[in-house]
């Protein structure tokens, strides 16, 4: 299979435009007969929804929580980038282009990764529109702060709770949308599976997750926007809800996947407390700008943060990234925590922490300053942990954020199956090996608002002459027979351990061994695990009820059924690539002074992989990542 | 700890309910009040029996999934949380906690404790939005808007449509549901042009889907996750009678 990027002709800052001027449209009246399913009621799949009812195609929108405002965008906390330059601090469409291409490791597209900052200049313009409350200056002008890994201050928010707005925004467009009769609403709604015709996507199948029912939808086209997959790991700061089905589904049916093991592990979150542990809350990056990560110089110390002398302790971003400090990207701030944790150099009663200090700048800023910053995370610090961060330093610790792998997508963010879309965080796009902060708000916005209206008009313009199927065609009939075959497996086996146990365990290995660092006897060990794993899922599994009721357990059951297999081609991706880069931290290959070693000779390539069945080795096609623009450099933070 | 659970059980909106039963002695105080409710589900699944059904999705108090009467009150004891955000060791060790459904004729229980709280998605589609396509919009830095102003407009959008604001109210009224919307927009310059009409549709609304009129008894301020204040009603109120009257 060789695989196409479809990358426009013409000089970088000129191929989005090309392409918009070339792409085909569908006349307005020929639209109405061309019904759009969009799976996903995120940033991406609203955006996408209210974008593409605008402009009058019918829509169905699905999401399996119970309204899509509550799609987990919503958790978003820290921001939104974009070029704006606003500040006059030198940034360019340019200059965020090389950052985002450089934090992502030289791991993506040049062409995709310049259209994301080009049309991040017009994402704050349309969210403004929509009422969007970012903060603002005295004077009525827009507010700035900077994140991890830039040097510039492009990053706009509305306090602590910018996904939520940001979300609200698409969310109000959508229900716009809903009453004026050109979206169909299908909340709590999970897809199960996808249904290709004649090698085209043309539909859907559904649970009514409320009544247990299977239904279909057929459509002229399918948009996956159903976010990440980070929930695999178990703790992780997703929602409980996240899952990686629709993308699996659709990766048996024939769409690629590409680099899925590479996940970001997010620096600071708090750390976990006991077994019974559910989730890991994020406590946002912007916390970085002030605070300062340190842990003790003396291994296993026992006394409390504020009894150890300045001297005694060990600042370490600040001492191995001198220029960035605190501010260090992700992937390297996260290993850098797990490096001294797992030296002996943790804090917290379970020793799986590191300090996060706010001490220096309440004294230099003051309290009243500090608090009117960061006020918000500092009081949901204290209601999760009791503790108070203003006399205390905050305890975090690395955790499972985000996706940067998933499906496979060209420059029109279109699958390897033609007809499937793929948006947002369920695509591997822009953000390479590792993702820098408040560009995936941003990823999945401009996927939506800006890019698919475009995109998918190109694609429908070549359907309007075919005949319309329905949801009698055989291929519906089939496809349902085997979603209510998997479920009934699921509910019939009868044994004795609940899906937490399964996907606990799972969790667990992956963390370990395809977690933030990987060797080669690590992910083949992993890999053995997953399998057993899986054979005893399918022999001990106990889900309680029907298929036909409302029955949480049977959907984590159908989760994590998936996640078992997502696992083992996390572990092959992984072991494939024989280098490190960004998030992807092979243990054989780092530099003397422990930095990702990239090898650019072998591995510039998006591994994009392909299912071959059950029990056979999954097939890999790479996707050469060629560089015109700009020279691959070896990514120095210190 | 040790706690004694009474959770209300019941299979669907047109089948009768009542209170359960359950005691519970591996409780962690660490463990938040949700994962003491995976703990007892575990349990239950184990010898059997049909686990509580519960909403819950971001765990971290910013979907708004989460919902129901812990105690009488709506996301438990403590103010400003969301019952995902309620930890144990607000309860004491051997202490009995009644957990219900939110209630309201305009939230029918779909099982145990879910509920289907469309009827706010439908308030929102009546007119909580600004008409705006997507696109092209004006450049942001032309519309100014004062930081006082901006950060009254967050206070108002903050509101994350949990609905324990309907579930505390005696007369179920989703008044401080509505108003935070109404207030969000009509703050703003950008929102501002469509408040009358948007004011008129988004009431009447709200008053079709079977929500009770606002007495002003304040309760929902009280039990509101988001401090949500009840100045939004007042809002929402005069921003009604100016439509009104200029109405014609
Ligand atoms: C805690 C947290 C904080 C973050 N902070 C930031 C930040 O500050 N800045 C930033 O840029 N990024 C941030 N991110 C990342 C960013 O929020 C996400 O990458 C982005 O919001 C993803 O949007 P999405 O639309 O792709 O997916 P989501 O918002 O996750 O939406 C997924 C949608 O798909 C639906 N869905 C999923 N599976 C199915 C199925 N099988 N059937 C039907 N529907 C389904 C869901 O119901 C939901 O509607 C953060 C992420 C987290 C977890
Ligand atoms: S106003 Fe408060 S209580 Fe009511 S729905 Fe909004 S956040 Fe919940
Ligand atoms: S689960 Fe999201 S607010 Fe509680």
């Amino acid at each position: 299979m060789e695989l196409d990027a479809k990358i426009p002709e013409g000089p970088l800052e000129k191929k989005w435009s090309n392409y918009k001027a070339q792409a085909k449209l569908v006349n307005p009246a020929n639209r109405k007969k061309l019904p759009v399913i969009v799976v996903g009621t995120g940033l991406a799949g609203s955006s996408a929804a209210a974008s593409l009812a605008e402009q009058g195609y019918p829509v169905y929108s699905f999401c399996f929580q119970d309204s899509a405002r509550r799609a987990h965008s919503v958790a978003a906390q820290g921001g939104v980038n974009a070029a704006k330059n606003y500040q006059n601090d030198g940034d360019s469409v340019y200059r965020m282009f090389y950052d985002t291409l450089k934090g992502g490791d030289f791991r993506a597209r040049e062409a995709n990764v310049y259209r994301l900052a080009e049309c991040s200049l017009n994402l704050i313009d349309q969210a403004v529109a929509q009422g969007v409350p970012f903060a603002r200056e005295y004077g009525g002008y827009l507010s700035n702060r900077s994140f991890g890994g830039v040097q510039v201050s492009r990053t706009f928010y509305a306090r602590g709770q910018t996904g939520q707005q940001l979300l609200l925004g698409a969310y109000q467009a959508l229900m716009r949308q809903v009453a004026a009769g050109k979206v169909d609403l299908y909340s709590r709604h999970e897809m199960l599976d996808l249904v290709v015709i004649d090698g085209k996507a043309k539909g859907i199948i559904a649970r009514n997750l409320d009544t247990g029912a299977i239904e279909r939808f057929a459509a002229e086209a399918v948009v996956i926007a159903t976010g990440g997959f980070g929930k695999i790991y178990y703790l992780s700061t997703l929602a409980m809800g996240c899952n990686g089905s629709a993308i699996w589904r659709a990766h048996k049916r024939g769409a690629l996947m590409a680099c899925p093991s590479w996940t970001q592990i997010h620096p600071t979150c708090l750390p976990q407390a006991g077994d019974y542990q559910s989730k890991l809350t994020l406590m946002s990056e912007s916390l970085r700008n002030d605070g300062r990560i340190w842990v003790p110089k003396l291994a296993n110390e026992e006394r409390q943060a504020n009894d150890i002398p300045e001297e005694e302790r060990d600042y370490y971003l600040e001492r191995r990234y001198p220029s960035f400090g605190n501010l260090a990207p992700r992937d390297i701030s996260s290993r850098a925590a797990k490096e001294r944790i797992d030296a002996g150099f943790g804090v917290g009663a379970q020793r799986n922490a590191v300090y996060l200090d706010f001490s220096k700048a309440i004294q230099e800023q003051g309290k009243d300053k500090v608090k009117e910053k960061y006020g918000n995370l500092f009081s949901m610090y204290k209601k999760i942990t009791a503790d108070d961060a203003y006399t205390a330093p905050m305890k975090i610790s690395p955790a499972a954020h985000f996706s940067m792998g998933g499906l496979w997508v060209d420059y029109e963010l279109m699958t390897t199956i033609p007809g499937l879309f793929a948006i947002g965080e369920a695509n591997f796009g822009d953000h390479g090996a590792n993702r820098l902060g408040a560009n995936s708000l941003l990823q999945a916005c401009v996927d939506g608002y800006f890019i698919l209206p475009y995109t998918l008009a190109n694609y429908l313009s070549g359907e309007l002459k075919k005949e319309r199927l329905t949801i009698h065609h055989p291929q519906f009939e089939l496809v349902e027979k085997e979603v209510t075959g998997q479920l009934e497996r699921l509910c019939q086996i009868n044994g004795t351990k609940t899906t937490d146990y399964f996907h606990k365990q799972l969790g667990k290995l992956l963390y370990d061994q395809c977690g933030l660092s990987r060797s080669e006897a690590g992910l083949k060990a992993a890999i053995k695990g997953i399998q057993v794993l899986r054979e005893e899922f399918y022999k001990d599994l106990i889900v309680p009820g029907t298929q036909g009721e409302i029955n949480a357990e049977l959907e984590k059951a159908g989760r994590v059924a998936d996640y078992l297999e997502i696992a083992e081609l996390m572990c092959n991706d992984a072991l494939s690539r024989k280098e490190s880069c960004g998030a992807h931290f092979r243990e054989e290959y780092q530099t003397a002074e422990g930095e990702a070693l990239r090898d650019d000779e072998n591995y510039c390539y998006v591994s994009a992989w392909e299912w071959k069945g059950e029990n056979t080795a999954p097939v890999l096609h790479p996707e050469p990542l060629v560089f015109e623009f700009i020279k691959l450099s070896v990514r120095s933070y210190s | 700890m040790r706690v004694h659970l009474k959770i209300w059980r019941q299979k669907d909106a047109g089948t009768a309910g009542k209170l359960m039963d359950y005691e519970l002695d591996n409780v962690d105080n660490h463990m938040s009040f949700l994962e003491m409710m995976d703990t007892l589900n575990e349990q239950l699944i184990l010898k059997g029996e049909m686990p509580v059904e519960f909403d819950h999705d971001c765990r971290e108090g910013i979907c708004g999934t989460c919902g129901m009467m812990i105690n009488g009150q709506a996301h438990g004891p403590v103010p400003g949380l969301t019952a995902c955000q309620l930890h144990m060791r607000e309860f004491e060790d051997g202490a009995t906690i009644y957990v219900e459904p939110f209630r309201a004729a305009a939230f029918p229980v779909k099982r145990d404790l879910k509920v289907d709280r469309s009827a706010f998605d439908r308030i929102i589609q009546a007119g909580g939005f600004i008409t705006a396509s997507t696109g092209q919009p004006a450049e942001a830095n032309t519309i100014l808007i004062t930081h006082e102003t901006a950060e009254s407009a967050f206070d108002s959008a903050a509101c994350i449509g949990c609905g324990a604001c309907v579930a505390t109210c005696k007369n179920s009224s989703a008044a401080l549901f509505t108003s935070a919307k109404i207030a969000h927009l009509a703050k703003i310059p950008q929102g501002e042009k469509e408040a009358a009409k948007r004011v008129l549709k988004m009431v009447s609304r709200m008053d079709e889907e079977g929500f009770g009129h606002c007495s002003n008894t304040e309760a929902c301020e009280v039990e509101c996750p988001q401090g949500i204040s009840v100045l939004n009603i007042a809002r929402m109120n005069w921003e009604y009678t100016k439509a009104n009257l200029l109405k014609d």
